[in-house]
C-alpha cells in the first residue's frame, strides 16, 4: 500500500502554498483513488461495522470512492476532513438515510455486526432501528419531551406506560438531561435551549439501545459550553455504545475519539488511532491537515 | 497624514456618488408611495363596501316615523320615507297640477334651478290601494303632517299597513272608539291571540303532519308491495286494506285536532281591529294575523330600541313570510351553516389525502406536475360549471341510482335524484378541493427535512413519519386551507341554484322527525336568499333593505366560522410556537 503512494509521490510537484509535497492529495485531485492507509490497530480489533469497497453516486456525481475500512467495537471513531469530503455522506450511508435522496446509487456494501446493510433482502426500517442518529442541527419533534424520547419505542408499538417511563428516564439520564427536564416531561421539546435539544436528540437516539450511534457534527450549531457538555456526554456513553462521529473540529476529534478517519474528496486517506493520526501520522498530508497547515 | 516618496498614498477610494446622484427608483421612496397607494386604494374599497353593508344592514330594522302628505289633487298618502332625492321634473308633471297651482310651482322650481325634491313613501296597504310605494314631489304637496296615532302594522300577508285606529270589536260589538282605548284594548288581547295562533300552526304542522306521515308510509309500503308482487296480488290487496284501516283508525285523531283548530279559529273570529287609512278607507284585522304593530309617531327611544331588537330576533329565529321579503331567515342560516360544515367534512379529508399522495408518495414526474397544474386550473373554472356537473353527476346519476335501488316506491317523485343539501355540499367540496390541496401541499413542503430525517433515523416507516411528525407539523397550514375553502364555499351561490338551494324550503335538513338527518332535502341558503330578495322579489323596493341585512348576516356567519377555525389553528400551532435557539 505505502509503496504505491510513495511511487505516486515521486511524480508530484510540491504545491506552492506550503512548500511541502502532498503526493496522495495531488493524486486525488487528479481523480485517482489511492488505497487508504489503514493502521494495523484498526483492523486488529473486533469490528462492529466493516465497509467494503463502498462507492456512492448522487445521480452522475460520485461522492464516495471505494471506501474500505472497519469501525472497532465499543470505541469512538471520528471522521474528519475538509468540507464536502463525504464525511456526512459516509455516515448517512450506514443507516441508509441517503436512500431518501433521489438519484442515489451505491456499489459495494457495509456489514453491521456481520449482516449486510445494502443486501437485497435487508429491511431498511429494521436496519435503522438498530442504529441511532443525531443530526447537525437539533431536530426535536413537535411534541412533548417525553414523547420525543420514547418516539422509537412508540413506533415499535410499545404502549405500556411503565416501559415507556423507564426507557425515558434511562435515556434522559444517559444523555445527562434528566435533572434538567424531569419536572417538565410533558412540556414541548421546542421550549428547550439548543444544547438541551441536542442532548434530547441523543437521548432519543439511545432510547432504543442502538448497536452504533451515528453523530453528524452534533455540536456545530451549539455554543462552546453546550459543546463541552455534549463532548463529556459522548465520552460517557462511549462505555456502552460504539460511536461514529463526524466533526469539523480537530480538537473535538482529539478530545472525544479513540480512532480517527481522515477523508479527502470522497476518498478515505488515513485511518488509525486518534493518537497516531494526530501525533504520528504516516502521511504528511494528514499531519499537515490535523495541524491546520492545509485544508 | 504624511506621505513619503517611496510609499505613495494609495488612490482615494472612488466616490460612489451622494444621494443626489441616486435615481428615484434606487432611492426607493417612489416604491413606498406606489405600494402605499395600492394599499390605501384596496383598503378604501373594502372599507367602503363593508361600511355600506354594515350601515344599510343595521339600520333596516330601526323604526322610522310615518309622514302623512296631502296632495294638491286631494290624494292623501301616509307612510315611511324610504328615499329622499332631487330631480328635474318634466313640464307635463307641473302642468298636471292644474292652472291654479302650476305657476307657483314653476316659480319655486326656477329658484331651485329646475330641481325639485321628491320622496319615496312606503305607503303599504297593498290590499286596499294596489301599490306598496309612491313617489311624491315637493310641488305636489299641500299639507305635510305627522299624525299622532298612526299605526304601522306588520301582518302575515299583503305587506305593511298604515292606518289610524278606528274601533275595536268584540263579538261584533264596538268596545272602544277612541284611538287610545282601541290601542289599550288591542294590547290586552293581542298576545293571547298570537299564542293561540302559534299553537294552531304547531298542531297543523307537527301533530297533523305526523298523522300524514303515517298515512304516507302506509301508501308507500303498499306501492312497494305492488312493485314486488304485482297489482291485485293478495299481498297488495292486504297492504291496501291495511292502509285503508290505518286511515280509518287515524280519523278520530284527525277530527280531534281539527276541532282544536276550529276552536282557536272561532275564538279568533270574535276580535276585530278596525283601522282607517289616510284616505278614510276602513279595514278590519284578525288579531292573530298581526305580527307587530306600533304607533310610529309616539315612540320614544326605548320603544324604538325594543322594536329594533324584536325585529332582529324575528329575523334570526323565525321563518320567512311574504315571499321572503319579511319575517326571518332562520332556515337560510341553518341551511348555510349545515351545508358549509358538511362541505368541510367532505373536502378536508379528501384534500389532505390527495395532497399527501402528490407530495409524499408520488415520484415527482411529468404526470404529477400535470396533475398539479390541472388542480390549480380547477380553481379557475366558473363555479356554475361545477353546479352543472353536480346536477348531472350527483343529482341525476348518483341520486337517480340511489332512488332506483332504494326508493323505487316513491318514483316518479325523486328522493335523492334531485337537488339536496348533500349533493350541494359535495358539489361545493369539489369546487373548493383545489384550495385545500394547494394549501396542504404548501404546508407539507414547509415541514423541515431535518424532522423527517430525524424520524426516519429512529426507524420510523414512511407512514409513521407522515402520521406522527409531518401531519401534526403541517396542520396549521392545512387549517388555513380549510378556512379559505370554508369562506369560499359559504359565499358561493351559482352552483347551489342547480343542486339544492331553493327559495323556500318547508322543512329543515335536520329536524326531530326520524331519521333526524335528511341529506336529500333541499335547503335555503343565505347567498341564494340575497339573490332571491334582490332580483326575484315582487316587492323589490321593500326587499332591498333586507338584501343588505341578509348580506351583513352572511358576512357575520362567515366571520364566525372563520374565527372558530382560526381559534382551532391557534390551538394546534401553539405546540410549535416555542421553537427557538
Amino acid at each position: 500500500m505505502a509503496t504505491t503512494q510513495l511511487e505516486a509521490a515521486k511524480n508530484v510537484q510540491p504545491t506552492k502554498r506550503s512548500g511541502r509535497s502532498y503526493p496522495v492529495i495531488e493524486g486525488i485531485r487528479r481523480g485517482e483513488t489511492p488505497a487508504p492507509v489503514i493502521h494495523e490497530t484498526v483492523v486488529s480489533g473486533d469490528p462492529v461495522l466493516s465497509i467494503e469497497n463502498f462507492c456512492l453516486y448522487y445521480s452522475a456525481a460520485k461522492a464516495l470512492y471505494d471506501v474500505t475500512t472497519q469501525v472497532p467495537r465499543g470505541k469512538v471513531t471520528a471522521i474528519i476532513g475538509p468540507s464536502g469530503c463525504g464525511k456526512s455522506t459516509l455516515l448517512r450511508s450506514v443507516n441508509r438515510l441517503n436512500d431518501l435522496v433521489e438519484g442515489v446509487r451505491i456499489t459495494g456494501d457495509m456489514r453491521l455486526n456481520g449482516t449486510s446493510v445494502y443486501g437485497r433482502d435487508v429491511d431498511v426500517i429494521d436496519l435503522r432501528k438498530r442504529l441511532g442518529m443525531v443530526f447537525q442541527k437539533p431536530n426535536p419533534f413537535p411534541m412533548s419531551i417525553f414523547e420525543n424520547v420514547v418516539y422509537a419505542l412508540r413506533i415499535d408499538g410499545e404502549r405500556r406506560r411503565k416501559v415507556l417511563e423507564e426507557a425515558c428516564e434511562r435515556s434522559l439520564k444517559g444523555a445527562a438531561l434528566w435533572d434538567e427536564v424531569k419536572d417538565r416531561l410533558s412540556q414541548s421539546a421546542l421550549g428547550l435551549s439548543g444544547g438541551q435539544q441536542q442532548r434530547l436528540c441523543i437521548a432519543r437516539a439511545i432510547a432504543a439501545e442502538p448497536e452504533v450511534l451515528l453523530l453528524d457534527e452534533p455540536c456545530s450549531a451549539l455554543d462552546p459550553i453546550a459543546t463541552l457538555r455534549i463532548e463529556e456526554l459522548i465520552h460517557e456513553i462511549s462505555d456502552r455504545y460504539t460511536v461514529l462521529i463526524v466533526t469539523h473540529n480537530m480538537q473535538q476529534a482529539t478530545r472525544v475519539s479513540d480512532y480517527t478517519m481522515f477523508m479527502y474528496l470522497g476518498r478515505l486517506v488515513e485511518h488509525g488511532t486518534t493518537e497516531d493520526i494526530f501525533q504520528n501520522p504516516r502521511l504528511s498530508e494528514t499531519e499537515d491537515y490535523v495541524t491546520g497547515r492545509f485544508g | 497624514m504624511s506621505t513619503t516618496a517611496d510609499n505613495p498614498t494609495p488612490p482615494a477610494p472612488q466616490a460612489r456618488g451622494g444621494r443626489d446622484g441616486l435615481s428615484l427608483i434606487a432611492e426607493g421612496q417612489m416604491m413606498v408611495w406606489l405600494t402605499g397607494g395600492g394599499f390605501v386604494i384596496s383598503l378604501t374599497m373594502i372599507v367602503c363596501l363593508v361600511g355600506l353593508i354594515v350601515w344599510k344592514g343595521s339600520t333596516t330594522f330601526w323604526p322610522s316615523p310615518v309622514t302623512q302628505l296631502t296632495l294638491l289633487d286631494g290624494r292623501i298618502f301616509a307612510g315611511e320615507v324610504t328615499r329622499d332625492e332631487t330631480y328635474p321634473p318634466r313640464d307635463a308633471e307641473i302642468d298636471a297640477l292644474g292652472p291654479e297651482h302650476a305657476p307657483a310651482a314653476r316659480a319655486t322650481l326656477k329658484e331651485a334651478a329646475g330641481e325639485s325634491r321628491r320622496r319615496l313613501l312606503r305607503t303599504g296597504n297593498f290590499d286596499v290601494s294596489g301599490s306598496h310605494f309612491n313617489w311624491v314631489s315637493q310641488f305636489q304637496i299641500k299639507v305635510e303632517t305627522k299624525p299622532d296615532w298612526i299605526l304601522v302594522v306588520e301582518r302575515l300577508s299583503w305587506g305593511r299597513f298604515y292606518g289610524e285606529p278606528a274601533r275595536m270589536l268584540i263579538d261584533g260589538v264596538a268596545v272602544a272608539e277612541t284611538p287610545e282605548s282601541v290601542w289599550n284594548t288591542f294590547r290586552e288581547h293581542h298576545n293571547a291571540r298570537r299564542d293561540a295562533w302559534r299553537q294552531q300552526v304547531h298542531i297543523e304542522r307537527h301533530a297533523i303532519g305526523a298523522l300524514n306521515r303515517q298515512l304516507e308510509a302506509a301508501r308507500l309500503e303498499s306501492r312497494r308491495i305492488e312493485a314486488m308482487h304485482g297489482d291485485g296480488s293478495p299481498q297488495h290487496t292486504a297492504a291496501l286494506a291495511g292502509a285503508q284501516s290505518l286511515a280509518e283508525s287515524l280519523a278520530p285523531e284527525y277530527a280531534a285536532f281539527q276541532s282544536q283548530i276550529d276552536a282557536i279559529k272561532a275564538e279568533d273570529a270574535r276580535f276585530d281591529l278596525v283601522l282607517r287609512t289616510a284616505d278614510g278607507t276602513e279595514k278590519s284585522f284578525r288579531l292573530s294575523e298581526i305580527v307587530r304593530i306600533y304607533p310610529a309617531n309616539r315612540l320614544d327611544r326605548a320603544d324604538k330600541l325594543g322594536i329594533y331588537i324584536s325585529r332582529w330576533r324575528e329575523f334570526l329565529f323565525d321563518e320567512p313570510r311574504e315571499a321572503n321579503s319579511e319575517g326571518g331567515v332562520f332556515p337560510a342560516i341553518f341551511g348555510t351553516v349545515t351545508m358549509t360544515l358538511l362541505m368541510s367534512i367532505a373536502v378536508v379529508p379528501f384534500g389532505i389525502m390527495a395532497a399527501l399522495y402528490m407530495r409524499e408518495y408520488a415520484r415527482g414526474g411529468l404526470v404529477i406536475s400535470a396533475v398539479r397544474i390541472a388542480v390549480n386550473n380547477l380553481a379557475g373554472v366558473p363555479s356554475i360549471v361545477f353546479g352543472v356537473f353536480g346536477l348531472g353527476f350527483f343529482c341525476y346519476f348518483v341520486g337517480g341510482g340511489i332512488d332506483n335501488l332504494f326508493y323505487k316506491e316513491r318514483l316518479p317523485s325523486p328522493t335523492f335524484g334531485t337537488g339536496g343539501i348533500m349533493w350541494a355540499s359535495l358539489t361545493l367540496a369539489l369546487l373548493t378541493l383545489p384550495v385545500v390541496i394547494v394549501a396542504t401541499e404548501e404546508a407539507l413542503a414547509a415541514v423541515p427535512r431535518s424532522m423527517r430525517e430525524g424520524s426516519y433515523g429512529c426507524g420510523a416507516s414512511k407512514w409513521q413519519t407522515i402520521w406522527r411528525i409531518v401531519l401534526p407539523r403541517a396542520m396549521p397550514g392545512i387549517m388555513t386551507g380549510a378556512i379559505l375553502a370554508m369562506a369560499r364555499g359559504a359565499g358561493e351561490v351559482a352552483p347551489l341554484m342547480l343542486v339544492g338551494a331553493v327559495k323556500l324550503a318547508p322543512e329543515l335538513p335536520i329536524d326531530g322527525v326520524s331519521p333526524f338527518i335528511h341529506p336529500e332535502r333541499s335547503f335555503m341558503h343565505l347567498g341564494f336568499h340575497i339573490y332571491d330578495l334582490g332580483f326575484q322579489s315582487q316587492n323589490s323596493e321593500a326587499a332591498k333593505p333586507m338584501v343588505f341585512t341578509t348580506t351583513l348576516l352572511l358576512i357575520l356567519i362567515i366571520v364566525t366560522l372563520n374565527l372558530a377555525a382560526i381559534w382551532l389553528r391557534a390551538r394546534l400551532s401553539r405546540r410549535f410556537r416555542a421553537s427557538q435557539f
